[in-house]
């Protein structure tokens, strides 16, 4: 039985008494027990336990999945109310109310209510379609088998997913999926453990390894849930994937700690083990995996926002329409309201209105003639409008990945058109730029640099391999793999639906080969330096040798040692798990031949004296822990000889033959790529990691045979701590070593400090010079460090580390804590540089961005040498521009810079005027680009800062944020999205970078290796960077053109409808009547002239993709807006009045005084009006397939066949006037065709000459279109770009000539990052040739003397002496311009911000 | 306009489809439907294309205009003003037939034509004028509808009264034919058809042409007898009769004609004017190009 305690209190352990905050918990009791009561419920068995209890019992949600949002009864109430949220629902259906008014009906009352009704009805259609598709799929999910126990017949049954309850027991096996959050309880695998793949949930497709509840893995016996009478604690339900947390309080009231591992996720798969069982915890509604879908976002885009707007004006033009028209009819009833004419149609009871009121009531009747000036069909269309954009937006093949089987997709449905209208990109690293596939490069051992140089040859050798064979599929395998483990990962991105995880996941199951890691040969294979591996044997053969000796490490020099140690480390730290390829998905046992599993189960049983030391953790019950392990820590331990299944250590045999089968070859998944990079790493170094289990890791070296480390304890990767370790008990020499790896900024610093002698601080240092080295040149820097703990530290660490383990409260605190006192006085062993290879087509995307005039922000955690570098290999710095790099201590400092470097920036401002004539082409490349670590930029951040900041980062050309929190990034997002009004895009493939895409305008996630969370979080994911090119330079741009085209033809087109009714006013004494039936005044937007806009707006095109390619800059219109802004909208409204003009007065004077009546009259002005929104529409297309051309004579049809049919349907429907035969006599009347013909074209001849006289896109496009047709081989559109070469370098400069120099140069430590620096890069003149941003070629003034040097200034002292004279192009002035305006507004503007921005201003 | 169907992009359509064995990818249809490659017809709005149009809109519309102005010109004239049935239903407890303020207003004035046989002997010749054929054929038989019954039209309206405004009742609006009276009466009927504007005209009588010999009216002295029933001082209005031919173009109206020539006109000078335009406009570009 289930209970949620409101208060419940904390049972007591002894000595402490802690109190939980109210309602924080959940009890999970087995459902086979009798429902408690407050007597013999098994808590209260307990002594010392005071369970209190609630009277009222709280509903635990089921394992129902019901995602739909109406029941069959509910839905016509439900859906009307939240369709009346919308306002303009609710005004539409007031003005058809006001026609049952009878004082001011224009129309018949139920005519008006029909539009609003049919629109309602078509959102109500789409909602119950939307809704019964998502209750089919969860009756499918609802609906799949599973195995229950049963209390009635005691075994096992099958029941619906639906029907599982919180507390029942639930049997899986192998690839079953998981039907809701289960405490592992029991397992088939010997030791306790359970696969489970999480693909589904977030996309890592590595396996996961679960454990049995501590306590139960021990069982004997099969487990039986009659006997299971313990208790479960655990958080209420929440939706962090990565944390759980609890704990089981046993029948005698023993309690053990419950984590994650224990909890197998809805929606994952069980793998490798063969059943499992468990007692449901969260179902339904309250799994992580239904928490964590929060559907589909809803953002309101930014086009919209200035539509609603124009909407108010309309608003306000409707008013003083009607205004105006009351009152011109107040007048009208004055002047003749004595002279009761003939025409003056009194009132019912014989008197006439008072003029006053007459005025009311026709202000109130106009309103509801010209309701169509607000556009009731917009909202409506521009749903439909971007859905469509949407699903040719993910059926863009440009956008598919072959590697991955993946597509775009698109998950927020209506910001399309935000994409065209990006200004600041904001990107991650790694994973985003780079392929995160770490490829291990080189290292350094105990001071010692080994380079790998035939490892960065075979390299260089598989890049150009890479190159040449692009198009060419990968190979078989892991094209089918990829293709496997990506149908997994699809799920749940659909709305609330997870029927197609299910269906995925069943899929994949199917297909026997599911790898996961496509590694492609070169993350495997390492060419091993020929020294190291000499030094590695060499170990290995001493140690072999010298292994039973009482310590065979210390006969070993220091530097074997270390390098020993180094090797080991790379092998055990880690979460590696190893399979192997021919068996899918089953855990490697080769190595362990059958007996040992017997073995094993002998040795498991207790009776047994000698425990295998794998065994010995498990073993230990939770109250004995301590004073056991104490017992052994005081044992001498026996030799590792007795390690049962070590089987080649028994037999000395030489090197090769005892490897079972040459043949199986290992697979090594890994949750992070570089753990992987790092064990295949060590495995080309003959130390194989072969087996990993919860307690125990088993390495394999040539001469050594097998080692097998108890794994003692795994703290895991965070990246607070930046590092992690594993605690193992080493078999040579049994002491207790905890290997450390991590960013090299923390390891450094926990070192041992500098007492521990000469020789430790000279390798510190040299490691320091390699790791800038590798920094330099791009890799990404690991440090490994180890640390001997005695029994006794030991011992005392572990007391304490076990209470913060069983702690339920501030677990992950303590944990912290404890992992900090763990981690302290490291022996440095070595570092590791391990290459993150950019991503196809990065550079190339990042300077086609760029001159669409985005700017380019990258924000890393990584290391500010390895960002840098990175940034210059994706063309994001530029060797030929100046670096500011703002790297401050303290706040004060960081103030101080700013100012500086702001001062800098200026100086250079006021350069440019002369200049700028002489080359104009020298264009933004001369801007700077800034460069900011994490602690800078937490003070940049700071309220007082962030103007300066943000100022001068406007400057800059691309900014660079090292070490950066996931906060950090998000705050910067913020800044920019706030303060500079800017339209932003954050990209990131990781969990950090889930809060900067949420802040966004646009998030896009990268559907990458590093899991499903940035897609989670995304608006839009893409499974490649360079992906984003095409999604923003083309679709962005189509989506906003196409959508601003379409809503100012919405208001030109309703402007210009209304208009033709107003000017009849003034010839039917403004009494509110219209010349056009009311039939057609209802239904002409909805259904004559609807079909055509939409299908521009759908498909049109203005410029071709190719043009939009070739020409990035064509993005700018989006960014500055020019296809909507308020002055398009003001034309528009200007046009429509003048074309109302012409259609309604050419077929005024053509039928005056004539003896047309009413609808005679009126229908050819409703014609004009269709065909000259038709012919406006046709000036607006850009692109004519055939869909339009049918969408329009559609339209033309329609409106004539339902002419016909309505004008002979009733001859006596409508008295008095009713337009019987009207349509049928025009089309026999020549007029009516003469002005058909002349008034659209007259009302359109002003537009036309003026999209004539103005319209950049359309020459520039049909110039690139004949250039395009002429160059077909190399397709460019100016001459400028034809001189690009066709290859962009992508390789990472080599540097290494000056950095070594400049390291030899400096003292140890001087690098540290508290120095100003103010780079310009040294080798500009070198580089100018690669580097070929397409620039004119520069004149002399970048080989002036202070350029070819590094200028590194201190904080104190600064940039005067920077002889830098950079040319601000047009559109740096431009932003200067703007950057005014932006500082007008802050609270104190500085003195300096404010000569600039004169300055700026003076140009314009 | 030119035409410009993208063939290329159909036929370079992306890479060949997925290798084969993969059976299932979600690899996007490779359709020109679905990759936005549809063939188009582009209607670039250059010189080449608009400035031909503007010059076909004036060679076009020119004549058609000036034909236009010259049938309305052939067209002779001789010179001389509601709701439903509420508040007009019901008089004095009998219904109103017809009811409704349009049928109240209905004219009733009596126009009769006499020609003066010659400036001596004033003798009055009255030109007959037909009273049926005035009003649309549907009006007459599809739309309006006498009550049926066999008896008398004032047997089957006996139990109404009518309109205010009206002198006769609605059985005796024609004393000459009784199949044009009670609601298929002409005059009715065309009152009926309401006036889209102030400024309006109404078929009043139809005078039939005997045969080509004889003119319709021959030149000489006419006389008008106009019986004054209809107010319009009230509101200032105007009466006027008109005598006039009838075209296939309705009444006398200059505009269509004017408003086809000027447009034309406008649309031809535009066109030089832009070519001229477009003629500097072109030359200085071509040069830039080359420059840059």
């Amino acid at each position: 039985m289930q209970r949620e305690s409101e208060s419940t209190e904390e049972p007591e352990p002894p000595g402490r008494r802690r109190r939980r905050r109210e309602g924080r918990t959940r009890t999970v009791r087995s459902n086979l027990l009798p429902p408690p009561s407050a007597e013999d419920s098994v808590a209260g068995a307990t002594k010392g336990e005071r369970l209190q209890r609630l009277g009222c019992v709280q509903h635990v949600a089921d394992n129902r999945l019901k995602t739909t949002k109406y029941t069959l009864l509910s839905f016509l109430p439900k859906n009307l109310f939240e369709q009346f949220h919308r306002l303009a629902n609710v005004y539409f259906v007031f003005i058809a109310l006001l026609n049952f008014v009878p004082a001011v009906n224009a129309f018949q009352p139920g005519l008006a209510l029909a539009p609003v009704l049919f629109i309602l009805a078509v959102t109500a259609f789409k909602d119950l379609w939307e809704d019964y598709s998502r209750y089919r799929s969860d009756h499918e999910i609802n609906h799949l088998g599973c195995l229950v126990f049963s209390r009635e017949e005691k075994k096992y049954v099958n029941r619906f997913w639906k029907e599982i309850h919180v507390g029942d027991f639930v049997r899986l096996r192998c690839n079953e999926i998981i039907p809701a959050d289960i405490l592992l309880l029991s397992s088939s695998d010997p030791d306790g453990l359970c696969h489970i793949e999480t693909a589904n949930l977030d996309g890592e497709t590595n396996l996961k390894r679960r454990q049995v509840v501590r306590g139960f893995s021990e069982l004997v016996s099969e487990f039986n849930p009659l006997t299971f009478t313990s208790v479960i604690e655990c958080e209420k339900p929440n939706n962090d994937l990565t944390r759980f947390r609890g704990c089981i309080i046993h029948d005698n009231g023993k309690k053990a700690g419950l984590y994650k591992e224990n909890l197998l996720l809805r929606g994952c798969t069980i793998r490798n083990t063969e059943a499992v069982v468990g007692i449901v915890i969260y179902a339904g509604h309250e799994t992580k995996a239904l928490l964590n879908n929060s559907g589909p976002r809803y953002k309101r885009s930014q086009l919209e926002r200035q539509m609603n707007c124009d909407v108010l004006w309309c608003v306000l033009l409707l008013v003083c329409m009607s205004l105006f028209s009351a009152v011109g009819h107040g007048l009208w009833m004055q002047r003749y309201q004595d002279k009761k004419a003939l025409f003056d149609v009194p009132e019912s009871d014989g008197s006439s209105l008072s003029p006053v009121t007459a005025a009311v009531y026709s202000f109130l009747t106009m309103i509801i003639v010209l309701q169509v000036l607000i556009p009731i069909s917009l909202y409506v269309s521009i749903e439909i409008v971007k859905v469509c954009q949407v699903y040719f937006i993910n059926q863009d093949i440009e956008l598919y990945d072959e590697e991955t089987d993946s597509q775009l997709q698109c998950r927020a449905l209506n910001i399309t058109e935000d994409l065209g209208q990006i200004q600041y990109i904001f990107s991650d690293k790694t994973g985003t730029l780079t392929e995160n596939k770490m490829v291990f490069r080189r290292c350094t051992v105990s001071g010692i640099e080994y380079s790998h140089d035939a490892n960065a040859q075979r390299l260089a050798r598989y890049q150009e391999a890479d190159s040449e064979e692009e198009e060419v599929p990968r190979g078989g395998s892991s094209q089918r793999g990829s293709i496997g483990s990506h149908q997994s990962i699809r799920i749940l991105h659909r709305s609330q639906s997870t029927k197609s995880y299910c269906k995925k996941t069943l899929g994949s199951l199917l297909d026997p080969t599911h790898h996961v890691y496509p590694f492609s040969p070169q993350e495997k294979d390492i060419t091993p330096d020929p020294k190291l591996l000499e030094k590695v044997n060499e170990c290995d053969k001493y140690l072999a040798i010298s292994r039973h000796q009482e310590h065979p490490l210390a006969q070993l020099s220091p530097e074997l040692s270390d390098v020993f140690d180094f090797f080991i480390a790379l092998t055990i730290c880690n979460t590696v798990v190893v399979t192997s390829p021919d068996q899918p998905r089953q855990k490697a046992s080769h190595g362990v031949p059958p007996r040992a599993h017997d073995a094993l189960a002998l040795l498991r049983s207790p009776s047994v004296v000698s425990l295998p030391e794998g065994d010995f953790m498990s073993t230990l019950s939770n109250d004995s822990m301590l004073f056991r392990l104490e017992e052994r820590l005081g044992q001498p331990t026996p030799a590792i000889a007795s390690n049962g299944y070590s089987s080649p250590a028994d037999s000395w045999e030489p090197e090769y033959p005892q490897e079972p089968q040459p043949k199986q070859e290992l697979r090594f998944e890994a949750e992070s790529p570089d753990e992987a990079a790092l064990v295949y790493a060590a495995k080309a170094y003959n130390c194989a990691l072969v087996d990993r289990l919860h307690d125990q890791v088993s390495v394999e070296l040539p001469h050594l045979g097998r080692l097998t480390f108890e794994l003692l304890h795994t703290l895991g990767f965070d990246s607070i701590r930046k590092r992690m370790s594993v605690v193992i008990r080493h078999p040579l020499t049994d002491e207790i070593n905890v290997y450390t790896k991590g960013a090299d900024s923390v390891v450094m610093d926990l070192l041992l400090p500098c007492s521990s002698g000469q020789h430790q601080n000279k390798i510190r240092s040299k490691t320091q010079n390699y790791l800038n080295l590798y920094a330099m040149e791009g890799l990404r820097t690991l440090c490994i460090a180890k640390r001997v703990l005695s029994k006794e530290e030991y011992a005392c660490w572990l007391q304490s580390h076990l209470e913060a383990e069983s702690s339920v409260d501030n677990r992950e605190e303590l944990l912290f804590q404890s992992a900090i006192r763990l981690e302290t006085n490291l022996h440095l062993l070595g570092a590791t540089g391990i290459e993150d290879r950019l991503q196809d087509g990065v550079p190339e995307t990042i300077t086609k961005l760029r001159q669409a005039g985005l700017q380019i922000w990258v924000l890393t955690g990584d290391k500010q040498e390895t960002a840098i570098n990175i940034a210059y290999a994706c063309k994001l710095l530029d060797h030929d521009e100046e670096v500011i790099t703002l790297n401050a201590e303290s706040q004060e400092a960081c103030a101080a810079l700013l100012d500086q470097c702001l001062h800098h920036v200026q100086s250079r401002g006021s350069y440019t005027p002369e200049k700028t004539e002489s080359c104009v082409n020298v264009g933004f490349s001369s801007l700077p680009s800034l460069v900011i670590d994490g602690r800078s930029l937490a003070y940049a951040l700071d309220k007082n800062l962030e103007d300066k900041f943000l100022f001068l980062a406007k400057q800059c050309r691309s900014v660079l944020c090292c070490r950066s929190t996931p906060l950090q990034k998000s705050m910067v997002v913020k800044l920019v999205r706030s303060k500079l009004k800017a339209m932003t895009l954050a990209i990131g493939d990781g969990a950090n970078d889930v809060s900067m895409i949420q802040v966004a305008d646009v998030g896009v996630g990268i559907s990458g290796q590093e899991g499903m969370q940035a897609v989670m979080a995304s608006d839009f994911a893409v499974p490649r960077f360079r992906y984003l090119e095409r999604l923003l330079i083309v679709h962005g741009h189509w989506c906003y053109s196409r959508l601003a085209n379409m809503v100012l033809y919405f208001f030109y087109k309703n402007t210009m409808f209304v208009g033709l009714l107003f000017w009849f006013q003034f010839y039917c004494g403004f009494s509110a009547s219209a010349m056009i039936d009311q039939w057609y005044l209802i239904f002409f937007n909805l259904l004559f002239s609807s079909l055509p806009q939409l299908v521009t707006g759908v498909l049109d095109k203005n410029v071709p993709a190719h043009v939009l390619l070739l020409k990035p800059q064509l993005y700018k219109s989006g960014q500055n807006r020019e296809e909507y802004r308020p002055r398009a909208f003001w034309l528009n409204m200007v046009d429509a009045a003048f074309q109302s003009l012409i259609c309604f007065f050419i077929p005024y004077l053509a039928y005056y005084d004539s003896d047309v009546d009413m609808f005679t009259w009126g229908t050819p002005i409703t014609a004009i009006a269709l065909f000259t929104f038709l012919l406006h529409l046709g000036i607006e297309t850009k692109t004519w397939t055939w869909l339009n051309w049918t969408a329009c004579v559609f339209s033309i049809f329609l409106f004539f066949t339902v002419a016909l049919i309505y004008n002979a349907s009733c001859a006596t429907c409508y008295p008095p006037s009713n337009p019987y035969w009207t349509m049928q006599a025009l089309l026999g009347d020549p007029v009516f065709y003469l002005i058909c013909l002349i008034a659209p074209i007259t009302a359109l001849l002003p537009r036309w000459v003026l999209e004539f006289v103005s319209d950049p896109f359309e020459t520039l496009s049909k110039d690139c279109a004949s250039e395009a047709s002429q160059h077909t081989q190399q397709p460019s559109c100016s001459p400028k770009t034809n001189r690009e070469p066709s290859t962009v370098d992508i390789s990472v400069p080599l540097r290494e000539d000056t950095v070594l120099e400049d390291l030899g140069a400096q003292a140890p430590g001087s690098s540290r990052p508290d120095e100003a620096v103010l780079e310009a890069c040294p080798e500009n003149s070198k580089r100018k040739p690669t580097s070929s941003s397409q620039e004119a070629p520069l004149p002399s003034l970048f080989n002036l003397p202070s350029f070819s040097s590094l200028n590194w200034i201190s904080s104190l002292s600064l940039v005067s002496g920077l002889g830098s004279v950079l040319q601000l192009s047009r559109s740096s002035l431009q932003m200067d311009k703007q950057d005014g305006e932006f500082l007008s507004t802050p609270p104190q503007p500085d003195q300096d911000l404010h000569g600039l921005q004169g300055q700026a201003t003076d140009y314009f | 306009m030119a035409m410009n169907y993208n063939a290329k992009d159909e036929v370079d359509g992306g890479p060949p489809g997925a290798p084969g064995g993969t059976t299932k990818t979600r690899r996007p249809d490779n359709t020109a439907f679905k990759q936005q490659r549809l063939p188009a017809w582009q209607p670039f709005l250059t010189a080449g294309t608009v400035l031909p149009t503007f010059f076909i809109i004036g060679l076009i519309f020119i004549p058609i205009g000036i034909g236009i102005f010259v049938t309305s010109n052939n067209i002779r004239e001789i010179e001389n003003p509601s709701k439903e049935c509420e508040p007009y239903r019901r008089n004095e407890d009998k219904p109103i037939a017809p009811c409704g303020a349009i049928a109240n207003s209905m004219f009733n004035d009596t126009l009769e034509l006499f020609l003066v046989a010659n400036e001596s002997d004033p003798t009055l010749t009255l030109i007959p004028l037909k009273r049926k054929g005035i009003a649309w054929w549907t009006d007459k038989n599809v739309k309006f509808r006498n009550p049926p019954g066999t008896e008398s039209l004032k047997e089957r309206f006996k139990d109404t009264t009518n309109p205010v405004n009206w002198l006769k009742p609605v059985y005796e609006l024609d004393p000459e034919d009784e199949d044009n009276n009670g609601f298929i009466n002409e005059d009715f009927i065309v009152w009926m058809r309401t006036a889209a504007l102030p400024t309006f005209r109404k078929l009043y009588r139809l005078i039939e042409r005997k045969n080509d010999l004889h003119p319709t009216l021959p030149a000489g002295r006419y006389y008008l007898n106009i019986t004054y029933n209809y107010p319009v001082h009230s509101f200032d209005g105007r009466k006027r009769m008109i005598l006039s031919t009838v075209s296939w173009m309705g009444g006398k109206n200059p505009f269509l004609g004017i408003a086809y020539i000027t447009i034309g006109s406008i649309s031809f000078l535009l066109g030089v004017v832009l070519l001229v335009i477009n003629h500097k406009y072109r030359n200085s570009n071509n040069t830039a190009d080359i420059t840059i």
